[in-house]
């Protein structure tokens, strides 16, 4: 599974949300690439419009 | 009878107190979007005397920012960051003020708020939102990045919240209320979030981590 899988899974939009695996921002560049494993703790951020 | 800078600073000191007051003075704070958010948080941080604000923002006023954005009738056609600065001039004169006309990008973020002591992300747009915290959070990893997201619409004020994520991101707001259905913003909501994030900036500003 990859990040751009997981936030499809979950019903997230990869250009409105800031994502962390293991304490690291992963660049939205990278969501396609990188394959996550069992013991990866990831955290995502959804930002909603308006200001 | 305009006040001398001594006057000016004796005044918030009498007000703040001298300790909380030497923490502001020398203080810098970068404001990214100078719009609902931006401009109201721009106002009360000058209020506070921060000692130096980075205001960036490419647009000019229009008569439809009036209902919520810290701007009036003759700032209609006037770039922002023009605007806003003669506001905050009246307000605190004796305060530094960086002020930029451009587009936040990826490229020159990291110039423009590498000396903040935090940065406010104060845009309207989700996906711009997304793009400033993931800039700066690996381009400026010690930075706390205070942001805005969720205040659309008349709900209730009571679930206006500010939450720490990633250790140094703060998302002010309800997190769900999304223009995007639709629904409008209103001053009075947009405002309670914009004094949630100045209210982040000065407990940061302060030592405090969290919300």
């Amino acid at each position: 599974m990859t990040i751009q899988s997981l936030l499809q899974a979950l019903g997230h939009d990869p250009q409105r949300v800031a994502v962390e695996r293991n304490g690291q921002i992963v660049p939205r560049a990278r969501f396609a690439e990188e394959r996550l494993c069992e013991t990866d703790i990831m955290e995502i951020v959804q930002f909603v419009g308006g200001g | 009878m305009y006040p001398t800078q001594e006057e000016l600073h004796a005044a918030l000191v009498q007000r703040h107190g001298a300790a909380i007051q030497v923490r502001l003075d020398h203080a810098a704070v970068g404001i990214a979007g100078l719009g609902g958010l931006g401009s109201n948080i721009a106002v009360y941080l000058a209020r506070l005397g921060v000692g130096r604000l980075v205001l960036v923002d490419f647009d000019v006023v229009d008569v439809t920012n009036l209902n919520r954005q810290h701007y009036t009738t003759r700032d209609i056609g006037v770039p922002k960051t023009l605007a806003l600065l003669e506001q905050l001039e009246a307000i605190n004169p004796y305060l530094q003020y960086e002020t930029h006309t451009e587009r936040v990008v990826p490229a020159n973020a990291a110039r423009l708020f590498g000396g903040c002591d935090v940065v406010c992300e104060a845009f309207d747009r989700a996906d711009q939102k997304a793009m400033l915290v993931e800039t700066l959070l690996s381009q400026l990893p010690d930075t706390p990045i205070v942001s805005g997201s969720g205040m659309a619409g008349h709900g209730s004020a009571n679930i206006m919240r500010v939450r720490r994520q990633f250790g140094r991101l703060y998302i002010c707001g309800d997190g769900v209320s999304d223009i995007a259905d639709g629904v409008g913003l209103l001053a009075p909501r947009v405002a309670l979030c914009a004094a949630q994030q100045a209210t982040m900036t000065l407990r940061l500003l302060l030592g405090e981590r969290e919300p």
